[in-house]
């Protein structure tokens, strides 16, 4: 059991040991080599490399040098990533087999490995993290510690400030206090609604009841996104930190984390992160010998979206099939087992420590007049860095995209952004300069969402991006709503006529009246908000709609019913590199010969497409 | 499915007693348990079903409705190469249906099912985290990123070679 003298102890020690890891100039001769370990590098064997520079440091006999794993850095498109403390040197795209020089190199002959820095937007070759465009225009709030410190050593979160902020909570401060902090900062839900959490918190505090509970939704449904897995993975105590603060700020002594299954790095960290804050004393009975207690569980989810639905989530928390309760009454009032419980959402708890230790003014101080604070964005699509973002309020898409996601690759355009997932909608070019906030993201069609945002370039068709939201609602549906069940398969079919050519103009009308009749009659916002990225595609491409329904025609080529892909004999070079990629062997033509598609063979996989140097094939 | 010879049943319950060791005799365990006996046998056996029944006071009926709500939970085997396609939407947009596509047509299996022998079963997910080097899909625990169809016919071709 530790006291706050001991804490502060284990910060004073740590930080100096540490301080390398966020000076550059730090007054060492010791150096962390850091190796991400986020689920992205992971799949692409960073675990080994990890290995392997700890095996060859110790057959070396190198002292001074630390192997340290991570969580994500942000740009995992040129994972797997090492980056080297305090000279802060950024290596991307590395692998097991570059360990050996980059020690040989690096760390005895103190020689940068050129061939493993990362290009910039310019192409000019960076070597420090924070002079890559990607970084320069973040700011790290909720991501803080992700990619600094060790997840699964306590002691590398308390030097970096961790726990400090529930000692002052418990010691200074009482629950009124701690949730006019929270309201006066402005900070609003994450998990996709905006809802102000300060309220929430009153409002749970306020409701009647002897026992009450603190729940973190790490349920993380939109696909394509993952802000939440990796502040988990990243940095899993900030969570427990701030469930820990929720709960003495609403009365509560126990919490649980719903998280996914499918994440089982997130799984495991946690419950790494558990077990040394209970050893530690920071969870459990009397915590910091003061009358507060308070224990957190792991529930994990077994892959149903509705289960993020805050609702769903409590039935399956209690065991049952995660179908959504009417409301109200919210869960402030009757939530677990009937007890009034705080439901919060990752990123939201992310920053609660933050602002009780900088205070809410600063962090109200970031941000749009309605929106306070940073967002954390799940960039992907066709967006050249792909990864983990973090922006100010307020940042326009333009600099999400082009800045720091480093534009489209393979010279595209850019086409239409979705933001909100299945719930939300899609942003297209005109509306690129609009400040990102809760209001504004609404008033042009779509919503914050939890943090998916994906990137569509010109080869992408709107309607067939229509149909793959809806075949995820369908599949996704609970059943309980008829017109959620069965309007959204009503809706489906007319997009998979549309696609396949055998849609007619009335469809679009059929379209717009089923979403309207759907949004009305479903009890929770999977239904409710089930139609918003086909109303939202249709108000901005509806002549796309059209040529799919009447001229029968796709041009994006995504519809391979509505489209032909061929080759124009004047700009084919004969350079038969199509040919031989083609999977099914469709392409013929030899030696000089102009190169021409057989029509019945081809699958329209677009694979030519991208092999073609010329862009001759269409 | 055939029916299970009585030792293997025998096993299997077993097996799940010890899995529930840990657990209390509480209903609100039951996703708990049943996200580890997938995870140990790839599927959730009936003789599985019968013991949770009875450890934790829950009809067999419910349990039934609570497996087949969730997605992760699945009442067949899957193969011994499951591959799975990522379609989740980072995904989606470099072009993965038209991987499983081929995939399905290859096997010539539906998403979901097993082959006849057990060597294949094909499978749908939705993002296993690896956006970045989207298109993606997996063979077990192994990751495929940067995907294409191509791609896929070699490490197919791979597998069936090893299988011969
Ligand atoms: C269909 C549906 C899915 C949802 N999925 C998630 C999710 O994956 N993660 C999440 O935090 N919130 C999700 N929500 C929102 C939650 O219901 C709830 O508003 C949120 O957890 C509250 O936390 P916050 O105020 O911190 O955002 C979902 C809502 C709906 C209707
Ligand atoms: S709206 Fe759809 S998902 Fe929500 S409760 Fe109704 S049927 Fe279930
Ligand atoms: S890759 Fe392009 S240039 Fe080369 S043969 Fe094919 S169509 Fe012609
Ligand atoms: S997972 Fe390694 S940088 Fe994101
Ligand atoms: S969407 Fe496929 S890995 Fe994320």
């Amino acid at each position: 059991m530790k006291t706050i003298e001991e804490l502060n102890k284990i910060r004073a020690e740590k930080r100096i040991e540490l301080d390398l890891r966020k000076n550059t100039n730090a007054d060492t001769r010791e150096k962390h080599i850091l190796v991400c370990q986020g689920t992205g590098c992971t799949s692409s064997k960073s675990p080994q490399i990890l290995e392997n520079f700890k095996k060859i440091i110790e057959e070396k006999g190198i002292q001074n040098v630390r192997v340290i794993k991570t969580g994500c850095f942000g740009l995992c498109a040129k994972g797997p990533i090492v980056i080297i403390r305090p000279e802060d040197t950024f290596y991307a795209m590395v692998t097991p087999d570059d360990c050996e020089e980059i020690i040989q190199s690096h760390i005895v002959e103190g020689k940068v490995v050129e061939r493993l820095l990362c290009k910039d937007i310019d192409g000019t070759k960076v070597t420090k993290l924070d002079d890559l465009t990607f970084y320069k225009k973040q700011k790290r709030i909720a991501l803080k510690n992700c990619g600094v410190i060790n997840p699964e050593d306590i002691d590398e979160y308390i030097a970096f400030d961790g726990y400090r902020a529930l000692a002052r909570v418990l010691v200074e401060m009482n629950s009124d206090e701690v949730i006019e902090t929270i309201e006066k900062s402005g900070l609003r839900g994450r998990g996709g609604a905006g809802f102000p959490t300060g309220k929430k918190w009153r409002a749970t505090r306020d409701a009647k009841g002897d026992k009450k509970y603190v729940v973190c939704n790490a349920d993380e449904g939109d696909p394509g996104a993952f802000m939440d897995r990796s502040i988990l993975e990243g940095d899993p105590h900030a969570v427990l930190e701030a469930m820990e603060i929720a709960g003495y700020a609403v009365g509560a002594e126990k919490g649980y984390i719903y998280v996914r299954a499918e994440y089982p790095i997130a799984v495991h960290r946690l419950q790494i992160a558990i077990d040394q804050a209970r050893e530690y004393g920071i969870l459990g009975k009397n915590i910091f010998g003061t009358n507060f207690s308070f224990d957190i569980e792991i529930r994990l989810g077994a892959g149903a979206f509705v289960c993020g639905e805050e609702t769903a989530l409590l039935e399956s928390i209690e065991g049952r099939r995660g179908q959504p309760r009417v409301k109200p009454p919210y869960p402030a009032q009757s939530g677990l087992w009937g007890c009034p419980t705080l439901i919060n959402n990752v990123e939201t708890y992310a920053n609660i420590a933050q602002i009780i230790l900088k205070g809410a003014d600063w962090y109200s101080s970031i941000g749009t007049a309605t929106s306070k604070g940073t967002k954390v964005f799940a960039l992907g699509g066709n967006v050249n860095n792909v990864g983990l973002v973090e922006v100010p309020m307020g940042t326009t898409l333009r600099e999400i995209v082009f800045d720091i996601g480093g534009g489209i690759p393979n010279g595209r355009e850019f086409k239409a952004a979705q933001t909100g997932g299945p719930s939300g909608g899609c942003i297209p070019k005109e509306h690129l300069d609009t400040p990102i906030d809760y209001e504004s993201l609404k008033e042009i069609g779509s919503m914050m969402g939890s943090g998916g945002l994906i990137v569509m370039d010109d080869t992408k068709c709107m309607v067939c991006l229509a149909k793959f939201y809806l075949q995820f609602t369908v599949s996704e549906s609970c059943g309980k709503c008829t017109p959620c069940r069965i309007g959204t398969k009503r809706m489906l079919e007319i997009l998979e006529r549309l696609c396949s050519g055998e849609g007619e103009e009335y469809d679009i009308y059929r379209l717009e009246k089923l979403a309207a009749n759907i949004k009305k009659a479903s009890i929770c916002g999977l239904g409710q908000s089930a139609p918003n990225p086909v109303i939202s595609t249709m108000k901005y491409f509806r002549e796309e709609f059209r040529q799919h329904a009447i001229e029968k025609e796709c041009k994006a080529m995504e519809c391979k019913a509505l489209s032909r892909i061929e080759i124009d004999e004047d700009q084919c070079k004969a350079c038969g590199l199509c040919q031989r990629n083609c999977p099914v062997n469709a392409i013929e033509g030899e030696g000089r010969e102009k190169r021409h598609i057989n029509q019945d063979k081809c699958i329209k996989c677009m694979t030519c497409i991208r092999s073609c140097p010329f862009h001759a094939i269409g | 499915m055939s029916k299970m010879c009585e030792c293997v049943e025998k096993k299997i319950r077993e097996e799940v007693r010890e899995i529930m060791k840990p657990y209390k005799q509480e209903k609100d365990n039951l996703i708990q348990i049943l996200n580890e006996i997938q995870e140990k046998y790839g599927y959730i056996p009936k003789a599985a079903q019968m013991e949770v029944s009875e450890y934790l006071g829950v009809p067999m009926a419910e349990i039934y409705g609570v497996i087949t709500f969730y997605a992760r939970f699945t009442l067949e085997p899957k193969g011994k190469y499951n591959v799975s396609v990522c379609l989740g939407t980072a995904c989606f947009v470099k072009g993965s249906q038209a991987i499983l596509d081929r995939l399905k047509e290859r096997l010539k299996l539906e998403e979901g099912k097993t082959s006849e022998d057990g060597k294949f079963s094909i499978d749908t997910t939705r993002c296993v985290g690896a956006c970045g080097i989207a298109p993606v899909f997996t063979v077990n625990d192994e990751v495929y990123g940067h995907a294409t169809v191509k791609k896929l016919d070699e490490v197919l071709d791979e597998l069936e070679k090893n299988e011969k």
